[in-house]
């Protein structure tokens, strides 16, 4: 029997080649000399949830100090996740029990999670999908959260390989019928309860009076109307059955194209400019159908052209912003950077960090988004236009764009609550096709979407996070993407000076939090979200300290200022003073991770995180470093 | 409602300093009123200029001289513009256009700053007003090339604090514990006889005699022997710093120095090899026998291990610095903002540098064994290594006073040429000996703060502080190359230390996340992922790339930190009530919801 948490040798073993870690020396795999009783680790399964397949005797690596340690233990799939049940003693001691998650441990992945699978074959890294002639000793798997899993599966027995793996490749990678979805028997088998507290509720915009409540709430009431002509998707499938159009906009008008060319309202500014959007009439050859499409249109921007609505103007994002493909291009290169396999990785790319990091293309598609935000809300704030934002379907770039202005415009949309609702209102009803951009059905390769929802940030004057979309498509037109940027720049000289001059002078005032909020986009400004995209990256963690660090002083004084609130009003409600002090609030803060709450303190020891490759040729500066510092000959001295 | 943001909250750049905008209603109508001026500043001259502004255009104004500053005011009235630069800043006074120069402001001066910016002024080309403006700038930026004294030896500020006193070497060697019973103090080089650019007074092992420290000094290039910078106060293991070994081109051997070597590896009683790190790239220490330096081979010295640290010269920090500026000033490059910045490799630099710093606080601290750290001379990279480490090892320097103790002795006592790096007061600014080394430091110290923001007593705006006045010539601190040179001058007698200034404004270089831990080593994150260009002070000049003032968090902190203490102030008069209000009890105060000031953000 293999010893436990032993990788490499003892408890009798043959010591293994560790074939798999080929960039760590044997001694460097060090075993875990603790005995440790058998522990019987149960598999925590949801109401519903069903196991499918398990192996035992897999040895799960963790990065531990540089070195990396086995865990010996138990790999199952069910039909909502993969999980590893190990027995990693460390892992029970500490204050580790505030990293971790109700739903997801540390060792489960769920199987939307699962990116990419790799198997190890005679030391070489290889895609694994479909039908296996051959099974891997070593599986590695890449998650669409960045964190990557290693297990050996040299001392697991054959007939246990080939169900684990085969199953875990089936139920992650091949296509899948909506109704198979864990959801469903998940909440056919959980009672529905719903608590939901009202104070803190998110406003589902499933209802007229959701609709009815937010016009109210922007004031934009005056000029716009919710409908119900959709209940039942009598119109259209892609639309919610309750949305909100200009008052004169007949229900005619709404059914005439199936939703398409209708101003349909996002957003009403204080000023009462709104931010609308409008999917395209479908594209015709046709010429007659063209002026039928041309009247409509016609007949509708009449009517949104004249007071009281504001003067329109119109955003075509299909074609003068960036398109599907260059975000998922970026995207795929960009997320690449995060997912190391170890150490050495890691420090191998760190010198050419940066340039990798451009070469994504990510970050400046971030500010691009960013900007094209401060563009729109140029228009509403400074120039009291209405702003019609046109796309293909209105279910993409629509959502991006319409959610990021009402994140720094719209104060409400900054709460918990708010953004909740933000993400129910622009993305769920705005019908963004999620089951596609993150092909949660695993379609064939070629229909391949990702969605991906994230919160980039400018460590700016908008400090207090913005919410922040993006989705991407499939196919890897590399080409496109260079061109489309030139493009862009390119564009007009006094839209350019109308942003410049609102932006620079927004920034040279003092902020308030509580009203607009713009992000910086200059290129410094502009940085990768650790928070996110390192959290899974022992190396990149640096112990107490990051910006939780403030944080978490702030929530101390924040406790220690509420008791003291506290003891005042009870001074005023009791005269009579009580002696004895109620307990402070104050918990002795623990030194936290900079990647709190994410990331697992993987390093237990404070040793510090060493550079394995540092030096590199400087080029052009060659004669200069060779030179002395001093040009005192020392042969004489 | 909320507490507005106050400046004394205001942590960071000191663009209040450098450019002021003030309102037009507010100008002092009297000019000579208007221009700030130091005790022992005197006005030279002034003149009507234009000054071009690469952010908002040529703007005209009067610019006053003195022998301290160049200060600029608007004339126009939409701009309130101020610019208020001491002479020491600048490099360089060139001459833009000739007689012959056609167009608008093509005449006049660019002046080249060492604080990253240019500053162009436009002048008449009738009546000799350029030709003037470039003498008496040339005299007063450059006083050394006119027999002309450094300001500092002008100024008469007064504080009631004195910034000379802060460094007390015995008493730093007392606090770690120095002398004990494998460590003495020497004071072999009081009249700096053994060592001209070493400190008076030195740690050296208990078991080695003044004379065998004076054979090991042959064999170390300038005298500059090992001698302790720091000890760990538990296992005893030290850093010790020196200079490189005389092997040459024929390995020259030196057994005082051998000796010497394995005396300090025994101060802490552990059989472990002593560890050398070199700070240079291996190939460099190779090319340094060439010219009689080297480095210690292992046949001499048998129980040592020697390690590179791939550190490069001061000519490729300097370059690097140059190209830094190329990308953020003027205009900070846009579309290739990421591959600019890592052509510069400024930031590499600082990686490697503090990686060097990691792996020395690392052997010390980990009890493996004691340190000895050199570079070519052991004044630049050599105390950028030592510094950092004891910044890494031992809480005390991260206070205030403790950072300038640091400074004070790692930088200023030990040698590092200031002078000679800065170029104070002197004229050729292409002198190959300028370089941003101290920069350089201040920026991994900038770095470190920014990876643990709690753990330094002193905020942002404490280290570009010290930064203005490394060049600034108005405090005596960073004048000279030694200590030698700086007793010969007087320094301390006859100038006002930085420390003076920043000791009794103290408050204002305070970081309020400040949580004092003792015995906490702090290892940073030396990846280029955690490392950022310091953009509150290689970007201050660009009003477009300005980063929030105070930062949000830090606000919120402060004005929780004021509410705390009402309310603690509320309940201890609330129990004084309680105690009294037997007595009447319809005095009772009003509802806590009225009296007390609100939070800006809620709970």
């Amino acid at each position: 029997m293999l010893g436990k948490g032993v990788v490499g040798g003892g408890g009798g073993t043959k010591a293994p080649k560790p074939s798999f870690v080929s960039y760590v020396r044997p001694e460097e795999i060090h075993t875990n000399e603790k005995e440790v009783t058998e522990k019987e680790v149960t598999l925590h399964l949801l109401p519903g949830e069903q196991l499918l397949c398990e192996a035992s005797t897999v040895l799960k690596y963790v990065q531990e100090d540089s070195c990396q340690r086995g865990i010996c233990g138990k790999l199952v799939c069910t039909d909502f996740k993969i999980a590893f049940l190990g027995d990693d003693e460390s892992a029970l001691d500490t204050d580790e029990i505030q990293f971790k998650n109700k739903v997801i441990g540390e060792n489960d992945i769920t199987l939307h999670c699962v990116d990419q699978i790799y198997g190890v074959f005679d030391e070489k890294k290889k895609t694994l999908f479909g039908q296996l002639k051959k099974y891997p000793e070593k599986l590695i798997i890449h998650c669409k959260d960045l964190r990557v899993f290693h297990f050996c599966l040299r001392y697991t027995k054959e007939e246990e390989v080939k169900r684990i793996v085969s199953g875990i490749i089936h139920h992650t990678l091949a296509p899948k019928l909506l109704k198979r979805l864990f959801l469903f028997s998940y909440a056919t088998a959980v009672q529905n309860h719903t608590a939901t507290d009202p104070k803190n509720h998110t406003v589902m915009f499933d209802t007229l009076e959701d609709w009815c409540w937010e016009l109210e709430r922007t004031k934009g009431s005056m000029k716009y109307k919710a409908v119900s002509v959709n209940e039942g998707y009598k119109v259209c499938e892609r639309l919610p059955a309750y949305f909100v159009v200009p008052t004169p906009l007949s229900e005619e008008n709404v059914s005439r194209f199936q939703g398409h060319g209708i101003p349909i309202w996002c957003w009403s500014c204080h000023n009462g400019c709104a931010l609308l959007k409008m999917s395209a009439l479908p594209k015709e050859q046709d010429d007659g159908i063209l002026q039928i499409q041309k009247s409509f249109l016609d007949g509708i921007y009449r009517i949104i052209h004249r007071p009281p609505y504001e003067i329109v103007k119109t955003e075509d994002l299909s074609s003068n912003f960036l398109s599907l493909q260059d975000i998922q291009t970026a995207y795929c290169k960009f997320k690449q950077l995060f997912l190391i396999d170890n150490s050495t990785e890691f420090w191998d790319t760190d010198i050419k960090w940066f340039s990798l990091l451009e070469s994504s293309s990510w970050l400046d598609i971030i500010r691009r988004c960013l900007k094209k935000a401060i563009e729109i809300i140029e228009c509403l704030e400074a120039q009291n236009m209405n702003v019609l934002l046109l796309e293909e379907n209105a279910s993409d770039l629509c959502c991006l764009v319409s959610s990021l202005v009402q994140v720094m415009m719209d104060p409400h949309c900054r709460t918990r609550a708010g953004f909740q609702s933000l993400v129910q209102k622009e993305w769920i009803m705005g019908g963004h096709c999620f089951l596609d951009r993150c092909n949660h059905l695993r379609q064939s390769d070629k229909e391949e979407h990702q969605r991906h929802l994230s919160l980039p940030l400018t460590q700016s004057k908008s400090s207090p996070k913005r919410g922040f979309f993006r989705e991407e498509t499939d196919h890897l037109i590399k080409n496109l993407l260079g061109k489309r940027i030139s493009k862009l720049i390119n564009s007009s000289d006094e839209l350019q000076d109308n942003f410049r001059e609102f932006y620079e002078g927004w920034h040279s005032k003092p902020t308030d939090y509580h009203g607009l909020l713009l992000p910086h986009v200059e290129g410094p400004e502009i940085k990768v979200w650790a928070q996110r995209y390192l959290r899974w990256i022992p190396e990149a963690q640096i112990l107490g300290g990051g910006t939780v660090a403030t944080m978490s002083k702030l929530l101390e004084m924040m406790e220690e200022v509420q008791s003291l609130q506290e003891k005042i009003e009870e001074r005023h409600h009791r005269q009579e003073a009580l002696q004895a002090e109620a307990p402070s609030l104050l918990r002795n803060s623990a030194r936290l991770s900079s990647l709190f709450p994410f990331a697992l303190l993987q390093r237990h020891s404070s040793k510090p995180v060493l550079p394995i490759s540092g030096w590199k040729a400087l080029g052009d500066e060659e004669d200069l470093a060779k030179r002395e510092d001093e040009f005192v000959d020392l042969g004489d001295v | 409602m909320a507490s507005a943001p106050t400046s004394k909250y205001n942590s960071h750049s000191l663009e209040n300093e450098s450019i002021k905008r003030t309102s037009r209603d507010g100008i002092n109508r009297d000019p000579a009123e208007a221009v700030p001026r130091l005790p022992g500043e005197t006005r030279i001259t002034d003149k009507e200029v234009i000054y071009i502004c690469p952010f908002n255009g040529p703007i005209k104004g009067r610019v006053y001289i003195t022998n301290y500053r160049l200060y600029l005011r608007s004339l126009e009235t939409d701009s309130a513009l101020i610019l208020d630069v001491p002479l020491g800043v600048i490099s360089r006074i060139e001459k833009m256009g000739g007689a012959t120069s056609r167009g608008e402001n093509s005449y006049g001066l660019d002046i080249t700053c060492k604080d990253m910016r240019n500053l162009r002024f436009a002048l008449k080309q009738e009546g000799h007003s350029r030709r003037d403006m470039f003498e008496i700038l040339t005299r007063y930026a450059f006083p050394l090339a006119h027999s002309l004294p450094i300001f500092a030896f002008l100024n008469e500020e007064k504080f009631n604090v004195d910034g000379w006193t802060v460094y007390n070497p015995v008493e730093e060697y007392r606090r770690q514990g120095l002398p004990n019973h494998h460590w003495r103090i020497t004071f072999i080089n009081k009249c700096y006889g053994l060592c001209d650019t070493y400190p008076a007074l030195l740690v050296v092992p208990f078991r080695a005699t003044d004379e065998d420290l004076k054979r090991v000094a042959t064999f170390r290039s300038r005298n500059r022997i090992p001698v302790l910078s720091w000890i760990h106060p538990e296992n005893k293991t030290v850093i010790v710093r020196c200079s490189q070994p005389l092997v040459g081109m024929s390995g020259k051997r030196n057994k005082d120095d051998e000796k010497y070597l394995d005396v300090i590896r025994e101060t802490n009683r552990q059989i472990s090899k002593l560890t050398i790190y070199d700070a240079r790239p291996s190939v460099n220490a190779v090319a340094n026998k060439a010219t009689g330096g080297g480095y210690e081979s292992d046949d001499a010295y048998h129980n040592t291990e020697l390690l590179f640290l791939d550190i490069h010269n001061i000519h490729v920090m300097r370059e690097s610095l140059k190209k830094v500026k190329d990308i953020v000033y003027p205009n900070v490059e846009e579309s290739h903002w990421l591959s600019s910045l890592e052509s510069t490799h400024w930031l590499e630099h600082i990686k490697l540098v503090l990686t060097g710093a990691i792996q020395v606080a690392d052997k010390v601290s980990s009890g493996k064994s004691s340190v000895l750290v050199h570079c070519s001379d052991g004044w630049d990279r050599t105390a950028q290594l030592t510094s950092l480490a004891m910044l890494m090892l031992d809480s005390f320097y991260r206070s205030i006073e403790g950072f300038e103790i640091l400074v004070q002795k790692e930088w200023i006592s030990f040698g590092h040429k200031f002078a000679s790096r800065i170029g104070h007061g002197d004229k050729n600014h292409a002198d190959a000996d300028r370089s941003p080394i101290f920069l350089q430091f201040i920026d991994c110290v900038w770095q470190m703060s920014k990876q643990f923001p709690t753990a330094f007593e002193f905020n942002e705006r404490f280290l570009i502080t010290i930064l203005d006045h490394l060049y600034s010539c108005r405090f005596g601190t960073f004048l000279y190359n030694c200590e030698s040179a700086r007793e010969k001058q007087k320094v301390t007698e006859r100038t006002v230390s930085l420390w003076s200034l920043i000791n009794s404004n103290k408050d204002t270089f305070k970081n309020p996340f400040y949580t004092k831990e003792i015995n906490r080593v702090l290892y940073p994150v030396a990846s280029m992922r955690h490392l950022e260009l310091w953009v509150n002070y290689y970007i201050r000049w660009n009003p477009r790339i300005k980063q929030q003032q105070p930062n949000p968090v830090e606000q919120r902190y402060m004005e929780l930190l004021a509410l705390r203490d009402e309310y603690i102030k509320r309940l201890e008069e609330l129990q004084l009530a309680n105690s009294a209000k037997l007595s009447d009890p319809s005095t009772s105060p009003s509802s806590p919801s009225q009296m007390l000031p609100h939070v800006q953000t809620h709970f």
